[in-house]
């Protein structure tokens, strides 16, 4: 079985690596993150048409892209979701992602947050962080399982960055919609990710909350490689990171929010709709 | 240490004194009213209805272990009464084993219908079954074996909801066709009855029936006890999870059909287990077990108490056997009728079953006599139908 070849810690040693508005080149090495020819079709509805696409280590990457670009497909051909019917997709270099299923590509280190909020309703807030806990997620190890003091404190620790420490004894579905998608984003930090995937993670938010969440992603974003599909262009704009823009499945164009927005093919796709 | 401070959790204090009350009226008091009390008092537990209450234990641990893997795991095995029915089949080929000389035939080893269907030697798969140990561990082994294949078929294709249910339902057909053939060996249409002793005691007598009934009851409360162990532990909530929203449990990294296979097969074993308490007491096994209705039935007692709560099934399946047995003493025809209207209201009116009914009433209840902010049953009331 595949395990996380690289601790975390590790990542946290490198200093980030700054987007560079020169087009990386298509290889490899150095990357967290490398899509190469990726397609997929539905009954012959091409979703991905020829995707490529790489992520440096400790990159934030925003994606954008009118509805139906095909970013949520993306998404799920690197989590193991969908497979692919050809292309390269490759973890840290090395991991060839579309030989896998989802389980083991999470135990990789890949946390995906959904477009639609998916917390354990039926759960705590508390139980659903406990449930992301970095922990060995075998039956028998999960069935004797028991919560050591420190894990405990991770979890307190997350519940306050997350801002639901009130609501940790509180049923997951009493929660609001924006309180839904921290709790899922508090998931994600829980499971200690190298590369965290999040669809449009303030969907619904209120300004006040998209703001936080901008600051809570930067903040996170300080030791891994986040990559945010996102449709928000205030919120994409407060991230400061790489745009791409993604139309029909493919890579329309890439570089700075304002660049991005200045080139006429993305004003085009855009307006055209 | 851990451990044992992990079993003190499995209840609340509350929760194990109603446990231990429970488990001592059913262990000491019935069994006392039988043997004490002349027939004449109206305390007086007959033998025939401590055996009736034997034989509800027993489907209380069947309902108990299909609440496990429907209740928590969300998927409805409509096959339940297959683990059932082969637990009984283990423990009554150990019983025909034990008739010996006794039959019919008077053949020591061969039982009466293989003597009747001109068999010479006894076949293979009944090998070891005139050794008790052997029987028991086969009671737990056949239907795990089975759980496990169906089960790893099932969830490995990912097939959930009503295809589970379809097919789990078919498996239980099938087996049900299968048993009825003579040829199979297991005494066909008939099934295996007429048995005399069990461990060497005489099963008509009043002591081994006391000490049956004794058994389930005990078997009861540990099946209990462990499924609680499994519902109250993480894996437990990886299981409500996946009831919830069972692809999201993947992408946190758990094996989805590891979890339920594991839960699939403790169902199955706990099954089996129940089905082998019940033969005695009841005297035979034949395939109409395996009918595609009775395993239903067990779904029905399991709604009808509460699913996802594990001592709802137990009340469930006391509550429908016992009404089916004043059914059936005062109006047979309309059993079914009264079945299916039980569903139906139980579906439309109580979709958290009697448990469920019974917390919202207690949660009315307090809120009438203080009128807190706070709704106490709100866990129960918001628990997925
Ligand atoms: N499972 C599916 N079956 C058929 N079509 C799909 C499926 N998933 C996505 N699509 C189609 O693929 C296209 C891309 O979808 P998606 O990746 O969700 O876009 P985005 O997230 O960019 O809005 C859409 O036209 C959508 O209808
Ligand atoms: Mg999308």
């Amino acid at each position: 079985m595949l395990r996380a070849s690289t601790a975390p810690d590790t990542a946290e040693l490198e200093p980030p690596v700054q987007a560079t508005p020169i087009r990386t080149a298509r290889q490899p090495a150095g990357s967290i993150l490398y899509l190469d020819g990726v397609s997929v079709s539905f009954d012959g509805f091409k979703a991905l048409n020829n995707l490529s696409l790489v992520i440096n280590k400790g990159e934030m990457r925003t994606i954008i892209g009118p509805n139906g670009a095909g970013k949520t497909t993306m998404m799920d051909v690197i989590t193991g979701k969908t497979k692919p019917d050809k292309g390269d997709v490759l973890f840290n270099a090395e991991v060839d992602l579309t030989k896998l299923d989802e389980a083991k590509i999470a135990n990789l280190g890949i946390g995906r947050k959904f477009q639609k909020p998916t917390v354990f309703e039926h759960l705590t807030v508390f139980e659903n962080l406990e449930l992301a806990l970095k922990t060995e997620r075998g039956t028998f190890a999960t069935l004797f399982f028991h919560l050591t003091g420190q894990q405990a404190k991770r979890i307190d620790e997350i519940l306050g960055v997350i801002g639901l420490g009130d609501r940790r004894k509180e049923k997951a579905g009493a929660l609001s919609h924006g309180q839904k998608q921290w709790l899922e984003i508090g998931m994600l930090l829980m499971q200690e990710g190298q590369l965290l995937l999040l669809d449009e993670p303030v969907a619904g938010m209120t300004d006040f909350e998209t703001e936080t969440t901008a600051s809570l992603l930067l903040e996170i974003a300080r030791d891994r490689s986040i990559v945010v599909v996102e449709h928000d262009m205030e919120f994409v704009r407060a991230l400061g990171a790489k745009v791409t823009v993604l139309h029909e499945g493919s890579v329309l164009a890439e570089g700075s929010i304002d660049t991005v927005q200045a080139d006429h093919r993305v004003i085009e796709v855009y307006l055209g709709r | 240490m851990l451990l044992m401070s992990r079993l003190a959790s499995l209840e609340s204090r509350r929760g194990w004194q109603v446990f231990l009350i429970l488990l001592v009226l059913t262990i000491v008091l019935v069994p006392v009213l039988n043997l004490t009390l002349p027939p004449e008092s109206p305390f007086h537990v007959p033998t025939y209805m401590l055996s009736l209450l034997g034989k509800y234990l027993c489907f209380a641990l069947l309902a108990l272990s299909l609440d496990l893997i429907w209740g928590y795991a969300g998927a409805l095995s409509l096959g339940h009464g297959a683990f059932f029915a082969l637990g009984g089949y283990c423990m009554g080929m150990y019983l025909m084993r034990q008739i010996g000389t006794r039959g019919v035939y008077g053949n020591p080893d061969l039982p009466d219908f293989m003597v009747f269907l001109n068999w010479t030697e006894l076949p293979w798969y009944w090998w070891g079954f005139d050794q008790f140990w052997f029987a028991a561990l086969m009671v737990m082994a056949v239907p795990a074996l089975l759980a496990y294949v169906l089960g790893w078929l099932a969830f490995r294709s990912r097939i959930t909801g009503v295809y589970f249910s379809i097919i789990t339902q078919a498996m239980v057909f099938a087996l049900m066709l299968a048993f009825f053939r003579n040829e199979m060996g297991f005494g066909g249409n008939n099934g295996l009855t007429d048995f005399k002793e069990i461990l060497g005691f005489n099963i008509q007598a009043q002591g081994t029936r006391i000490g049956l009934y004794v058994a389930s009851a005990v078997v009861l409360a540990l099946g209990y006890l462990i499924s609680r162990f499994i519902v109250t532990s993480k894996l437990g909530r990886v299981l409500m999870a996946i009831r919830d929203a069972e692809s999201r449990v993947r992408f946190l990294g758990y094996s989805v059909t590891n979890a339920k296979l594991f839960v699939f097969t403790v169902s199955a074993i706990l099954a089996g287990i129940a089905g082998a308490l019940y033969v005695p007491q009841v005297g035979i096994i034949n395939p109409s077990e395996m009918s595609p209705g009775n395993s239903i039935e067990i779904a029905v007692w399991v709604a009808v108490g509460g699913r996802g709560t594990l001592f709802g099934a137990i009340i469930g399946a006391f509550t429908v056997n016992g009404a089916k047995s004043f059914f059936t003493g005062a109006a047979p025809e309309f059993w079914l009728f009264f079945l299916g209207a039980l569903f139906i209201v139980c579906t439309l009116f109580l979709p958290q079953g009697i448990v469920g009914f019974a917390a919202q009433m207690r949660a009315r209840i307090a809120r009438k006599a203080t009128p807190a902010p706070e709704e106490v049953g709100n866990a129960a009331s918001k628990h997925r139908a």
